[in-house]
């Protein structure tokens, strides 16, 4: 009770205090973007809600460069059998029987408050880091595809094969679940995730990435102003990930 | 009284073994012996005064500690710190040969955790994730 009153009014001390500092120091550098990035030996807090938005307005349907931009990222290569790929990214097309109308819109983990995931897990390798995204410790984890099946939005693959030249930012292998992680080596540094960034140098704008806990962060002033959906909100699973225009 | 001059004797040949094998450690490697590891050069010390990124004798007992510690709190708490992070151990003690090759960790004895686990017969499976080469490496292949 007490933090939900208090957390606000010193982000905006923070915040004034940033903004006086950057008209004194430099009028041209734009602290808001670096502050985001927090200081390598500090651990992330409660204080941010990791989520992201997408505008199915603005995806086209032959668009797969968020996908390819996730592949190349991760280092996920084909697998022998197509049954057996790993998928932490997918685009899927949705068409209302009705109308005829179609959609184009990307799925991945939803990073949910609540996930299911991480309660069936029996190991605890499955988790929501504080700042709420959902990973998977792979040190921990066994192997045993619950969260697959407990997972609603098929976010989750199992890794069947071998595999060789993994990425030193996302180690891979054999034997374990893995999902979207929300790239969660480029956010510790306060950088956007590989599928938004992609998306934006495509021109098309149709994800962004930010803090729902920040009041004044564009993702937050977005979903304040416009009307966006959870997948499968009946669930209340309350999502990280949201949809405009679904 | 016979089991212990028994044992006795034994702990002395066990004495001798040893000492043999010491005495093979000074002499050059050949496919005769175990081969004494040989880890290659790192690409920088640490600092002036400390050529890792820990005393030496506390690194080589304690590594697996370190980088146990900094896995946890690196998954866990998103803490980024590089002085006992796996990747920068990789960016600095795997390094490309003359013709800018790296050592594999599957085979021979040239990459730097192989040097030493091949030859203490520890099985360790970081690599069946983690690159055991830097970013270049990996990249160009
Ligand atoms: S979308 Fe699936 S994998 Fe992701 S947090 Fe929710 S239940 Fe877990
Ligand atoms: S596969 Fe791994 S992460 Fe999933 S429930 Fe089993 S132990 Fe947990």
């Amino acid at each position: 009770m007490n933090e939900e009153t208090t957390t606000p009014n010193r982000r905006d001390f923070l915040k004034s205090a940033a903004a006086l500092a950057g008209i004194t120091v430099a009028p041209g550098i734009l602290l808001y973007s670096v502050s985001q990035a927090k200081p390598a030996d500090q651990a992330v807090t409660s204080e941010q809600r990791w989520g992201m938005l997408i505008d199915v307005t603005q995806c086209t349907s032959g668009c797969d460069e968020c996908v390819k931009a996730c592949a190349v990222e991760h280092g996920i290569t084909e697998a022998t059998r197509p049954e057996i790929a790993a998928h932490w990214i997918r685009k899927v097309g949705l068409r209302d029987k009705q109308t005829g109308q179609e959609y184009s819109l990307p799925v991945l983990c939803q990073h949910c408050e609540y996930p299911p995931c991480a309660d069936v897990c029996p190991t605890g390798a499955s988790f929501k880091r504080t700042d709420g995204i959902v990973l998977v410790d792979k040190h921990i984890c066994i192997g045993c595809r619950y969260c697959m099946m407990a997972c609603p939005y098929k976010a989750r693959s199992f890794i069947h094969e071998t595999l060789e030249n993994q990425k030193p930012h996302s180690p891979r292998g054999k034997g374990t679940v893995e999902s979207c992680n929300f790239c969660v080596h480029r956010v510790d540094n306060g950088e956007n995730p590989a599928c938004v960034a992609a998306c934006q140098q495509a021109g098309h704008e149709a994800m962004i990435f930010g803090d729902l806990n920040d009041p004044y962060s564009q993702i937050a002033e977005k979903l304040k102003t416009i009307k966006s959906t959870a997948l499968r909100a009946d669930m209340r699973l309350n999502p990280g990930v949201r949809y405009q225009g679904l | 009284m016979k089991i212990r001059y028994l044992l006795n004797t034994l702990g002395q040949l066990g004495i001798g073994i040893l000492f043999s094998l010491v005495v093979q450690a000074d002499e050059p490697v050949t496919s005769q012996h175990v081969p004494i590891p040989d880890p290659p050069e790192a690409k920088q010390h640490f600092s002036a005064e400390q050529a890792c990124v820990e005393p030496v004798d506390i690194i080589r007992r304690n590594h697996g500690q370190f980088l146990k510690h900094q896995r946890d709190q690196t998954m866990h708490n998103g803490v980024r710190t590089q002085q006992h992070s796996l990747v920068e151990c990789i960016n600095c003690h795997v390094t490309p040969d003359d013709k800018g090759n790296y050592p594999s960790i599957h085979e021979g004895t040239q990459h730097f955790c192989r040097s030493c686990h091949a030859y203490a017969a520890v099985t360790i499976d970081c690599f069946q994730c983690h690159a055991s080469k830097p970013e270049q490496a990996t990249a160009s292949q």
